[in-house]
């Protein structure tokens, strides 16, 4: 157990985990570009390069939530190198699929993409969770964490979770329509886990338990 | 109009000739263009090879393209108003491959993945309610009802994409006819196969099952509405709706049901399985309507699957899919706004 958990420790922090990860990260957006271009996204391919990075996004968020979870309860502190990385292939994937949607779906028609936004309660959700996610993406670097201070910095980055929060909605409201909810199961159980573990925690439960007399 | 070149009917003792003779040149130019687009690798490798054969073979001017790989099944060019558009047919694959059949599955390639556990053999149709001759008919016996027609029509998804396909089949209202309905039957009720044993889909709670679907009398006896049985010249494939269903050409595609195993005369309005689940969402009569968005999304335009590029501007959605000038006047003086 112990040599297990020292090879992945030593596994995690070798030279080419990074580049390594880089790589697997990009591989979906390689896939969706070469089945583009030699039409293998099926009949609907608009449809399948919209739904795919959107998948891509939910799928990244989790792994950078789950970082932090895991880091601390199996030990792993290399974990956190990789953090980082994660954030930005969400970002990343975030930005296709807002693309995909506003020029396959929406042409560019940018009073009909705004007009979408203010009606649709699920694309309001989804723009809003990109809209938060942009100043944690711009803050991704070294000398921003510097500039803002380790504290400010955190307390901004902490907004990645109301993007989780909306990310689900925006995801649930779309399969709404169609009473479709095993695959929205799926991802607002892993995130309700990812969140409730922070909340137990985090200084706050430990304010309900002093004020509701089950501590002192 | 193709129609008009027919100025006999097979009432005045006209024999039908044979089907590749009374097809318009242009209709069988652009079906071969489409299978050397196949052949050229839109499709699988099995099925280019099968349609770099079948476009030597039209050559002879054959009128239906099939696939091969089912029963044949052809009807002669309907005469129906509006029932032979001239746009560009959507290829096979695509139309027997993305499909909207939550009984199998609710992933777009989910039916035709699994529909081939679907037993259409025996398969009959409950005829039931205000009607004088109520009763079961044999599939044999629905197949022989009426002279079967070769309809070119548009379907346009609620989700905001759209397909041209070549139905196979005849007017409902030729069974409506012949079971002759009471004073009463306002509306007809379809009841669709719902057997978890041979449909995977049934088993979730997606949908209350069976999925039901309802028509106006009025729109039920409209020539368009059509009881199909087949697609491309060959009966339907599972995942398309085997071996009966209704296609409704100016109504989104869930008012088309599939798999009909019971049709009921009635006097109220039936509650469809989609209205059912979801009222703010899905109203009865769901006509084609660009002015009327659905809430989660536009109906203003949609996508051509198989032909409106990646990046081409989606086309305009036209009102009752196009077919305005045929049943445009069964629903004069109704707020569609209200009734969508």
């Amino acid at each position: 157990m112990l040599d297990a958990s020292s090879s992945l420790r030593s596994a995690l922090s070798h030279r080419w985990t990074k580049s390594s990860l880089y790589l697997v990260g990009l591989m979906p957006f390689a896939w969706l570009f070469w089945g583009a271009a030699n039409n293998a996204l099926g009949a609907n391919p608009a449809e399948y390069l919209i739904r795919a990075t959107g998948d891509w996004t939910l799928r990244f968020l989790c792994l950078t939530l789950a970082v932090t979870p895991l880091r601390v309860t199996l030990g792993l502190p290399e974990l956190l190198k990789h953090r980082r990385m994660f954030g930005r292939f969400t970002y990343f994937y975030v930005v296709l699929h807002l693309l995909c949607y506003s020029w396959l779906d929406m042409g560019f028609e940018w009073a009909d993409i705004a007009r979408d936004i203010a009606k649709r309660p699920f694309i309001l959700m989804g723009f809003s969770a990109f809209v938060l996610l942009t100043p944690l993406a711009a803050t991704s670097f070294n000398r921003a964490v510097r500039w803002l201070g380790a504290k400010r910095w955190q307390r901004l980055h902490r907004a990645v979770y109301i993007v989780a929060v909306l990310a689900v909605l925006h995801f649930f409201w779309m399969r709404a329509g169609k009473n479709n909810f095993a695959e929205v199961f799926v991802y607002a159980s892993i995130m309700f886990v990812l969140l409730a573990w922070r909340f137990f925690r985090s200084s706050l439960w430990g304010y309900f338990l002093r004020v509701s007399g089950f501590t002192r | 109009m193709r129609g008009n070149q027919f100025s006999k009917s097979s009432a005045s003792g006209f024999v039908h000739p044979l089907s590749s003779e009374i097809t318009p040149q242009m209709a069988y130019t652009q079906r071969r263009n489409w299978l050397k687009h196949m052949a050229a690798g839109v499709a699988g490798v099995t099925m280019a090879a099968w349609a770099a054969r079948e476009a030597l073979a039209q050559t002879g001017a054959e009128a239906v393209v099939r696939t091969g790989k089912l029963t044949s099944l052809t009807g002669a060019v309907s005469r129906v108003s509006g029932a032979n558009t001239m746009e560009k047919i959507t290829t096979y694959v695509d139309a027997s491959n993305y499909n909207n059949f939550y009984e199998f599955g609710t992933d777009k390639s989910d039916p035709a993945k699994y529909a081939h556990t679907l037993h259409t053999k025996p398969w009959s149709v409950e005829i039931e309610g205000a009607v004088k001759k109520p009763g079961r008919m044999d599939l044999e016996d629905l197949l022989k009802l009426s002279p079967m027609e070769e309809r070119i029509y548009r379907l346009r998804c609620v989700e905001g994409w759209s397909m041209v396909i070549p139905w196979v089949g005849y007017s409902l209202a030729e069974l409506i006819k012949r079971v002759e309905p009471l004073g009463n039957a306002k509306y007809v009720e379809f009841i669709t196969q719902a057997d978890p044993k041979t449909m995977p889909g049934v088993r979730s709670r997606v949908l209350d099952w069976p999925y039901v679907e309802g028509l106006r009398m009025d729109e039920a006896m409209h020539p368009l509405t059509l009881l199909s049985f087949g697609m491309y010249g060959e009966v339907l494939p599972n995942q398309n709706g085997a071996p009966v269903r209704l296609v409704v050409p100016w109504k989104y595609g869930f008012k088309s049901a599939k798999s009909l195993v019971k049709i009921r005369f009635v006097e109220k309005q039936p509650i469809n399985s989609w209205g059912r689940s979801a009222p703010q969402e899905y109203g009865f009569y769901s006509n084609v309507n660009p002015n009327v968005d659905h809430p989660r999304w536009s109906q203003a335009s949609e996508r051509r699957i198989g032909e409106d590029g990646l990046f081409a501007k989606k086309r305009k959605t036209l009102m009752f899919n196009g077919y305005e000038a045929q049943v445009g006047q069964l629903y004069a003086g109704m707020d569609l706004k209200k009734l969508y």
